[in-house]
């Protein structure tokens, strides 16, 4: 460690080790955050950042290991007592009462009284001074649930401020917010640090490290592997920390033979539950044998995308057609019996019934199928038949038919979702973020049958968060940006290009065509 | 892969939490019955004795069981829909209406077993009809269907004491009924079954009825496990969101399986009203639909574990009614307080022992496998 | 004039129909705004009747009565908490199993005890709660229309009566003016939001619960002891449920809950009134009509014809810190 022995560090984590059941979550992690620096703790999902950053923050207790802050050892048992401590938190979910007021949910908790009159007046001036002092512009009389994700945020720092926080952790902060939110956040943090304040910013985008952190530790499999000075390290050393090995994404294929037109989306424009738009008048075309990938920042309009396409959500306007018809008001069931296959972002909530027999699960979506069928009845026969080829076929581990879902590791679930979308042999596959939370041994599976389905002559749409993946897999990369398709790049353009675009910063050459 | 956290071997999820949880329930009614200053061993002897000891207690046992199958399965095959159909009440209540009116028509024109038939149509389609409004307002407009069933219960109350009251009551006549139906509107009794066993029924009203609800039972099993519509009512039961990715149309099942439900719990009136009273009286489902849901929570919604739960009520109401009789500080209430037991530890706090449990066998498992 | 005797009759017959309705209402509200959807009013408000009604027969006295009621509907109250909070139970379970337990063990108990039928002996006098005659009654009885309706709607009510409709204001305040008042209202929107403040989620809830159990203990012992003078097996007879539609009915909101509980009053005591006597121009109008409007009405209401009825937000969902 490098830093002045004059002041204690804000934070300093002893040998703190944690599991659950059978997963060692945090193992012998020891780190000294200094004061009034910006550290970064980077890692690939389920390395174990969130679990840490729970111990602090008094949501776990540690098997064992201390807690030192501000060079005292302390015992956070929970929220009250890191609260306490000083310690503040902006959960990635946020933590705030969307029928409330702004005041109401900085005050909850600190109401200072048992009744509210004479804490709301005090509240308001303390307010007040915060937002002056560090820029953050909220109204305190606005509702949550009518204020931009990226003011939401801002309340959770003003909230953690108004408790007196001196440190404040941000867990994947950006993952919700468009770049110009983004930016503004950064600009925030940076006078946080000016004031003194400790920040923790916990992220698996090692973009955002070097843009603003001091220091950075990186986490792998639970351990924390190594510690830098972010002016001394590169984005090739952190990669390689956090997956350790040098993450060449690199996959085998020939040159792509595109054919006749199988997907096309024409002027479609999407809305969610509250009628703002996630997708803005996108058009594009995917053609047998090519992979066209979507790239982007999580939540500029791809879910919504995929899932229009898929017949999930009903679009406001604008056409889909697969095979040249027309297919838009189809329902997902009528959009598989003509092609369509899909593998949703999210396996558990939507790909998966996980307490289903593996085997109920190798047909969901194609339950209606003849060969599963006789009249209105299943054949088990058939489903466990057909389970057991896929099982082999894919390797999926441990090659029982019978076992719930929910029992096989997330790679082998992905698998089961991956068989059986593929094996239905389906003109069009939609792909949404294929390898998330999946093993680097499934990733590469899981990668070589993508390209040989379009080496089959499919067309596939792939979207996903992980632009070494869009970029190993693709043909063709649009980027999405605010709902918008922003331009249209090859694979082997610059991946500073890519990046600009996504962040809505310039548009390539084919942008809104 | 590890396995997930709090996991149990099937036969303890299946068979050990339940008589774990049932166990603490009779517990606590043992209890309740020491308070009141009588031995709880003689209660149950008592109990026992009057439910199973003679053909006839045997005969009444049934005949209640009967009841608690149909409201049972009603319940069940909305639970698995994740529903909770509060309503078999209200939608029993209806479904007599429906028998009564098929019974009042046919049956001094046709032989029973001709108006059975269609008695079991017109219960079920007045229990399902009952149920439709709740079920369109829960998938189309989200109106929470514990609530609305519950309202729909009391709706149906005061609609049939108004018709029983204003319509359907024998002119000159005080009790609020209908006439008595004639033998082509009764179900004959089953004293031929018990008598194969050597068994007399006497007076019990065990009737037919009760092999209807048997086919019923095994009807709800081969849906919901061997049917696609039952794959589609589980997979919408537990992951809404994977439904509707797997193109299963929420609304049409949300609203067929609530008339299914709604059909199971009308079709418990043919028992009362036709094979026992041979007229429709008020308040006739005498709580059977609440009943229903205890039955199906320790039965674990699976036909056969409802089948043997709602023999075991079926011991409790007529074995009640003995304790009553011989041991009158104990009233027939008791039941109702057991049936509550039963609910809270088998519904409520299933999971109670679990972490217990769970921690059991995981110390026992790999000390065996080591 | 006579037109206007039956209307001050019939508000006076509302007013004390509304009581049991409006306290077990609040009782609700306390509840199902913290998150815990509760259907075991009714079971709360018999058992806490029948306390009141025994122990009033036992002791000869009513303020014993209201002690043990609250002791034993908050006794239930808990219950629905350990199942629900502790061990995150269904909530609609455990409130179906609670109005059965206290549906059996009254009439269970009653009879064991009392031998009447599930009755307990009929009380008088300190016993009950009595009627509270205001000053200048009869001194202004004689002026028309202030009269009546000072001696038949205020005066003459009892202690209850005026503990529920204060009870309203004080929620309000309660609800919307103190810490533990936001709070609470957090906790039924999201309880992560309370956990994440450093506030126990589960000690907040068990606060609601009990507030729960004492509100239906009052409304249980108005049944039987100011209402009525002892109690009666299944005396609340559905009026939990009228309760809670009340309270769906009021969007979950302590003023509307009051006229929605005073409007199902008034259906009843107008159904009573009704009972057997012709309309004019209407004719007999079934009494059944009047019963059901109450649940038909909240039915409209749940369908989103009336406004739409939105439950606070984490209601019957247990609370598990999940990360």
């Amino acid at each position: 460690m490098t830093q002045t022995a004059a002041a204690p560090p804000a934070i300093e984590l002893v040998g703190i080790d944690k599991s659950f059941g059978q997963v060692h979550a945090n193992r012998d992690i020891n780190l000294a955050v200094a004061a009034g620096s910006i550290h970064g703790i980077i890692g690939e999902n389920g390395a174990g950042k969130s679990t840490l950053m729970s111990i602090l923050y008094g949501f776990y207790q540690a098997d064992r290991g201390d807690i030192l802050i501000g060079g005292q050892k302390t015992v956070i048992r929970d929220s009250a007592a890191a609260i306490a401590a000083g310690i503040g938190m902006v959960h990635q979910h946020f933590m705030l009462v969307e029928n409330f007021t702004v005041l109401e949910n900085v005050m909850l908790g600190a109401e200072g009284g048992a009744t509210l009159a004479r804490g709301t007046a005090a509240a308001r001036e303390e307010l007040k001074r915060i937002e002056r002092e560090y820029g953050l512009d909220v109204d305190p009389d606005a509702v949550i649930e009518e204020l931009p994700v990226g003011r939401q945020q801002r309340v959770e720092i003003l909230k953690a401020l108004f408790r007196g926080a001196e440190i404040l952790i941000l867990d994947e902060p950006t993952g919700v917010l468009t770049p110009a939110e983004a930016d503004h956040l950064f600009r925030i943090l940076k006078v946080l640090k000016e004031q003194g304040k400790t920040v923790i910013l916990i992220t698996h985008k090692l973009r955002e490290i070097m843009a603003i952190t001091d220091t950075v530790s990186v986490m792998r499999r639970g351990e924390l592997v190594a510690t830098r000075r972010t002016a001394e390290t590169t984005v090739e050393e952190l990669a390689e920390l956090m997956v350790g090995r040098r993450v060449l994404l690199r996959v085998d294929k020939g040159p792509a033979a595109p054919r006749e037109v199988r997907l096309g989306v024409e002027n479609l424009t999407v809305r969610d539950g509250r009628g703002v738009t996630m997708v803005d008048d996108v058009s594009f075309a995917v053609r047998a044998g090519e992979i066209v990938g979507i790239a982007g920042v999580a939540g500029n309009g791809q879910s919504e995308l995929l899932e229009a396409i898929a017949g999930i959500r009903r679009p406001a306007s604008g056409t889909i057609t697969l095979g040249g018809k027309s297919v838009g008001g189809l329902d997902p069931a009528a959009l598989r019996r003509r092609g369509l296959a899909h593998v949703p972002e999210d396996r558990h909530h939507m790909g998966l019934v996980l307490p289903f027999e593996e085997n109920e699960n190798a047909i969901l979506g194609y339950h209606g199928a003849p060969e599963y069928c006789r009249g209105p009845f299943l054949s088990l026969d058939a489903m466990r038949r057909d389970a057991k080829a896929k099982i082999e076929k894919y390797d999926i581990r441990p090659p029982n038919c019978r076992l719930r879902t929910a029992n096989f590791s997330g790679g082998n679930q992905q698998k089961i979702v991956l068989a059986r979308e593929i094996e239905r042999d389906p003109d069009v596959l939609i792909i949404g973020q294929p390898t998330r939370g999946v093993d680097i041994g499934a990733i590469e599976f899981i990668h070589r049958r993508i390209v040989e389905m379009r080496d089959a002559g499919k067309a596939i749409l792939l979207v996903s968060v992980e632009l070494d993946e869009i970029r190993a897999l693709a043909d063709r990369i649009l980027v999405m940006f605010a709902g918008r398709v922003v331009g249209e790049e090859r694979p082997d353009c610059g991946e500073q290009t890519l990046g600009m675009m996504m962040a809505g910063v310039s548009g390539g050459q084919g942008a809104s065509a | 892969m590890s396995r997930p956290f709090g996991q149990l071997p099937g036969w303890a999820d299946y068979v050990l939490m339940p008589v774990l949880n049932l166990g603490v329930a009779f517990g606590i009614s043992a209890l309740v019955v020491l308070f009141i200053g009588e031995s709880p061993w003689e209660a149950l002897t008592t109990m026992l004795d009057g439910a199973l000891g003679r053909g006839e207690g045997i005969g009444y046992t049934l005949f209640y069981a009967t009841n608690f199958i149909f409201t049972g399965l009603a319940v069940s095959v909305a639970f698995h829909c994740g529903l909770f159909n509060i309503g078999g009440e209200g939608q029993a209540y209806i479904g007599g209406l429906g028998a009564a009116l098929v019974a009042l028509a046919f049956d001094q024109v046709l032989p029973w077993w001709l108006t059975a038939p269609i008695a079991i149509l017109a219960a079920a389609s007045f229990g399902a009809a009952w149920a439709l409004i709740p079920a369109w307002l829960q998938a189309t407009r989200g109106s929470h269907i514990v609530i609305t069933t519950i309202m729909f219960n009391f709706i149906a109350a005061a609609l049939m004491v108004y018709l029983l009251v204003n319509v359907l009551k024998v002119p000159g006549a005080m009790a609020p009924e209908t006439r008595t139906f004639a033998a082509g509107g009764q179900l004959p009794k089953l004293g031929w079954l018990l008598e194969l066993f050597g068994l007399k029924i006497g007076a019990a009203p065990f009737n037919v009825s009760f092999l209807i609800a048997l086919v019923a039972a095994f009807g709800v099993w081969v849906l919901i496990w061997r049917t696609r519509f039952g794959y589609e009512i589980r997979a919408t039961g537990i992951s809404p969101s994977a439904a509707i990715y797997a193109g299963i149309p929420y609304v049409r099942l949300v609203v067929v399986t609530m008339l299914i439900s709604g059909g199971l719990a009308g079709m418990m009136a043919l028992n009362p009203v036709m094979g026992d009273a041979q007229r429709l009286q008020v308040e006739f489902v005498g709580g059977a639909g609440f009943v229903g849901i205890a039955v199906a929570l320790m039965g674990r919604s699976h036909p056969l574990g409802i089948v043997f739960a709602a023999i075991l009520f079926g011991v409790l109401y007529q074995g009640g009614a003995e304790l009553a009789f011989w041991i009158p500080t104990i009233s027939r209430d008791m039941i109702i307080v057991i049936q509550g037991l039963v609910i809270l530890f088998a519904g409520a706090l299933e999971h109670m022992f679990r972490p217990a449990l769970v921690a059991l066998f995981a110390r026992a498992i790999p000390a065996r496998a080591g | 004039m006579e037109a206007f005797d039956t209307l001050v009759l019939i508000l006076a017959s509302t007013m004390r129909l509304t009581v049991p309705l409006l306290l077990a209402a609040l009782a609700g509200l306390y509840s199902e705004r913290a998150g815990v959807f509760d259907i075991g009013l009714e079971g709360k408000m018999l058992a806490g009747a029948f306390a009141a009604g025994a122990t009033a027969a036992v002791t000869g006295s009513a303020w014993a009565g209201l002690g043990m009621a609250v002791v034993v509907a908050v006794a239930l109250s808990l219950v629905h908490g350990f199942a629900s909070i502790t061990h995150r139970g269904n909530q609609i379970v455990s409130g179906v199993a609670i109005n059965f337990v206290a549906a059996g063990l009254t009439a269970l108990l009653g009879q064991a005890w009392f031998q009447q039928g599930g009755r307990t002996p009929q009380v008088s006098g300190d016993a009950r709660f009595s009627p509270i005659v205001l000053p200048f009654t009869e001194e202004i009885a004689a002026v028309p229309i202030l009269g009546p309706v000072y001696r038949s709607l205020l005066s003459g009510q009892n202690l209850l009566t005026w503990i529920a409709f204060l009870a309203v204001p004080l929620s309000f305040y309660v609800l919307y003016r103190t810490r533990f008042g936001l709070r609470l209202r957090a906790v039924g929107e999201n309880p992560a939001a309370v956990d994440t403040a450093g506030i126990s989620v589960t000690w907040l809830r068990y606060r609601a619960v009990i507030i729960c159990g004492v509100l239906t203990g009052l409304a249980g012992t108005y049944l039987a002891i100011a209402q009525s003078a002892n109690f009666v097996k299944d005396m609340s007879a559905g009026k939990g449920y009228i309760a809670l539609a009340a309270l769906i009915f009021a969007k979950w909101k302590p003023v509307p809950v009051m006229f929605a509980c005073l409007l199902f009053g008034f259906l009843d005591a107008v159904a009573i009134r009704l009972q057997g006597t012709p309309v004019p121009f209407i004719g007999t109008v079934p009494v059944q009509i009047f019963q059901a409007l109450p649940y038909v009405l909240t039915v409209i209401l749940l369908a989103g014809f009336i406004g739409t009825a939105v439950p606070p937000k984490a209601g019957g969902v247990p609370y598990t810190k999940e990360r």
